[in-house]
C-alpha cells in the first residue's frame, strides 16, 4: 500500500524565464495534515495548481493517491479542493453553485444541503453567493472541496476572512476529516494556526521546498530560548556576566535576559543568580514557535 | 458528457438568464413581424428597399417572412450569451472547479456547447412561436390572407426556416464562444463580436462587396434566410463550417493546452 498521499518529485514550473517553483521534493503521508508554508511568491499555488492537473510541469513528477499528475481524471474524483480563495458563480444561490459541481462531478445532489449544515451556510444556502461575506464564500469554496467526500483534502488559504470562531470552526473540521482518514494538505500564513493543527510540514521559499518533515522535529530542532528578569533592573549586567561566564549566549530587550540555552539550564540559571545576589521576578523557558523558526529558516536562506 | 451538460443547464436556466433573453427574443420578434404586418404596401416595410404586400404575404411563405428577418438578431443573442457562459469561467475563476470536478477539457468544452445549443433551440422556438402567433393576429388588421399558412408547404417551410435559423444561430453562438476561449473576457468577446458583425463586417462589404460571400457572419445571416442570389445556401454552409473548424480547433487546442492560472 502506498503511504504517501502526494509523493512530489523535482518537480519544477518555469513561466518565461521566471522559476515558480524548482526541484522541489516532499511527501505527504496518508492520513496526516500537512501544512504548506511559504511567503506570498514562493510557489504554494503553483505546486497546488499543478498537483490538480491545471498546470503542466515544466519538469518533474508527482503522484497523487497513487496516481501520476499526467492522469488527473484518475485520481480527482477522490480529492477536494479550493485553490486560491472560492471562486462561484454570483448570481447562483450557494446552493446551486454546489449543485452545479455535484452534476458535474457525479456526487448526489443529497450530499448539497448536509455539506451546508456543515459549514454552517444552511440558512443561506438560497441567497445569491453575490451577497454573501467573505468569510461565507470560504465556507461554501470548503463546502464544495468536501463534495466527494475525499480521500485527500487540499485546501490554499482555508481562513482567509474567517473570524476567530470561523478558524476554531474549520480547525476543528479538519481534524474531525483528519480522524476520519482523510488527508489533509492546506496552505496558510497563519503559521500560529498551522502550527496547531499539522503534523507535517512543506516549508517553501523562493520556489524551493526548505524544510519538509514532521512539525515537532522542526520546531525542536530549533534553538529555544530562556526569558529571565531580574526584581532590579540594575543587576541586568551582572545577570549577564553570569550566563555568559556560564557559556551562553544572550540578548537584553526590555529588561529581560533572552539566553539561547536548553530549558533545563533554567534552574541552574536561577541558583547561580541567588548565589550573587540577584533575585529573579520571573525565569520560563520558552519554545520557538513556528512563525519564529519560519522567520529564522528564511532568514537564514537569504 | 452528461453531467457537464446538465451543470452548463443549471446556470443557463437561471431566471435571470432565461428570462432576460426570452423577453429580447420577444421584443425582437415582435418588433419585426409587426413591421412587416403595419407598413405592408408602404415601399419601406422590409430590407433594402424591398416591398411586400398583403398578396404576397397571403402566400404559403408568408407564415414566416417575419420569423426570417429576425434570425440575424437571434444569432446576435447566441453570440452574447456563449461568449459570456464560456469566457466567464475565466473572469469569475470557476474554470479551475469545473476542471477539477471534469478534468477532461474536452468534456468540459462539448458539454457546454451541447447544453447552449439546446438553450438556442428552445431561444428559436419561442422566436418561431412569437413570430407565428403574432403572425395571425395581425393578418386580420392588415387583410392578409392566412388560408395558405396551414398548408403542408407552408409547415415545410416553417421546418425548414427553423432548421435554418437554428443552424444560423448555433454558427453565431459558436463564433462567440470561440472569442469567449481566445479572449477569456465576456466584454471583450461580445464587443469583437458584435463589432464584426454588425459593423465592420458591413463596411468591408460596403467598400469590396465580392468580400461579402466570404465574410462569417454574413455567411451565417445566409443559412438562416435559406440562401441569396449572392451566395446559395451550400456556399453559405461550406464557408461557415469551414470558418468554425479551423476557429473551434484553435480555439479547443489552445484551451486543452492554456495553463489555467487564475
Amino acid at each position: 500500500m502506498n503511504k504517501s498521499a502526494i509523493t512530489v518529485s523535482g518537480l519544477s514550473k518555469v513561466y518565461g524565464d521566471r522559476p515558480a517553483i524548482s526541484d522541489a521534493h516532499f511527501d505527504v503521508p496518508v492520513g496526516s495534515i500537512c501544512g504548506f508554508v511559504g511567503p506570498n511568491g514562493s510557489g504554494k499555488t503553483t505546486t497546488i495548481r499543478m498537483l490538480l492537473g491545471l498546470i503542466t510541469p515544466t519538469q518533474g513528477s508527482a503522484m497523487v493517491l497513487g496516481e501520476s499528475i499526467k492522469h488527473p481524471e484518475k485520481y480527482l474524483p477522490k480529492v477536494g479542493a479550493m485553490i486560491e480563495g472560492p471562486a462561484f458563480y454570483p448570481a447562483l444561490s450557494g446552493a446551486e453553485n454546489l449543485r452545479v459541481l455535484a452534476d458535474l462531478g457525479g456526487f448526489p445532489i443529497s450530499r448539497v444541503p448536509q455539506l451546508l449544515e456543515k459549514v454552517g451556510l444552511a440558512e443561506r444556502g438560497k441567497s445569491k453567493y453575490k451577497t454573501y461575506s467573505l468569510g461565507m464564500k470560504q465556507r461554501l469554496g470548503i463546502a464544495a472541496a468536501l463534495l466527494p467526500n475525499p480521500e485527500l483534502l487540499i485546501l490554499d488559504e482555508p481562513t482567509n476572512g474567517l473570524d476567530p470562531s470561523g478558524i476554531q470552526e474549520i480547525r476543528e473540521l479538519l481534524r474531525e476529516l483528519s480522524k476520519l482518514g482523510t488527508t489533509v494538505f492546506v496552505s496558510s500564513h497563519l503559521l500560529s494556526e498551522l502550527e496547531m493543527i499539522c503534523d507535517h510540514l512543506v516549508m517553501l521559499r523562493l520556489g524551493k521546498v526548505i524544510f519538509t518533515g514532521l512539525t515537532h522535529e522542526l520546531l525542536a530542532a530549533q534553538s529555544p530560548l530562556i526569558v529571565a528578569t531580574p526584581e532590579y533592573e540594575v543587576d541586568l549586567t551582572k545577570l549577564v556576566k553570569i550566563v555568559e561566564d556560564s557559556g551562553h549566549s544572550v540578548q537584553v530587550k526590555e529588561g529581560s535576559l533572552h539566553i539561547n540555552s536548553a530549558p533545563e539550564w533554567s534552574a541552574t540559571l536561577n541558583r547561580l543568580a541567588f548565589d550573587s545576589g540577584i533575585t529573579l521576578k520571573s525565569i520560563s523557558p520558552i519554545m520557538p514557535t513556528l512563525e519564529e523558526t519560519f522567520f529564522e529558516m528564511t532568514e537564514d536562506q537569504k | 458528457m452528461r453531467s457537464v451538460v446538465l451543470a452548463e443547464g443549471r446556470k443557463l436556466r437561471r431566471p435571470t438568464l432565461l428570462l432576460s433573453t426570452l423577453a429580447t427574443v420577444t421584443a425582437l420578434t415582435g418588433l419585426f413581424t409587426s413591421l412587416v404586418f403595419l407598413r405592408i404596401n408602404s415601399g419601406q416595410n422590409t430590407r433594402r428597399g424591398a416591398s411586400i404586400s398583403a398578396l404576397q404575404l397571403s402566400q404559403a411563405t408568408g407564415l414566416t417572412y417575419g420569423f426570417k428577418l429576425v434570425g440575424v438578431f437571434l444569432g446576435l443573442v447566441a453570440l452574447c450569451i456563449f461568449a459570456s457562459q464560456t469566457a466567464q469561467e475565466y473572469t469569475y475563476g470557476t474554470l479551475r472547479n469545473l476542471l477539477v470536478r471534469q478534468p477532461s477539457r474536452m468534456k468540459i468544452l462539448f458539454g457546454k456547447f451541447i447544453s447552449m445549443a439546446l438553450f438556442a433551440a428552445l431561444m428559436v422556438s419561442f422566436a418561431g412561436v412569437v413570430s407565428i402567433a403574432l403572425s395571425y393576429l395581425l393578418s386580420g388588421k392588415a387583410k392578409v390572407n392566412t388560408t395558405k399558412w396551414g398548408s403542408s408547404q407552408a409547415l415545410h417551410l416553417l421546418g425548414q426556416t427553423t432548421l435554418n435559423l437554428f443552424i444560423a444561430t448555433i454558427c453565431y453562438g459558436l463564433l462567440g464562444m470561440i472569442l469567449g476561449l481566445f479572449f477569456r473576457s465576456p466584454i471583450s468577446a461580445i464587443s469583437i463580436g458584435v463589432l464584426w458583425s454588425l459593423i465592420l463586417e458591413n463596411i468591408l462589404g460596403a467598400v469590396i462587396s465580392s468580400t461579402m460571400k466570404w465574410l462569417p457572419a454574413a455567411n451565417f445571416s445566409n443559412i438562416g434566410e435559406g440562401g441569396s442570389v449572392a451566395a446559395s445556401y451550400q456556399h453559405s454552409l461550406f464557408v461557415s463550417a469551414l470558418y468554425i473548424f479551423v476557429g473551434g480547433s484553435i480555439a479547443a487546442a489552445l484551451f486543452k493546452r492554456r495553463d489555467v492560472a487564475n
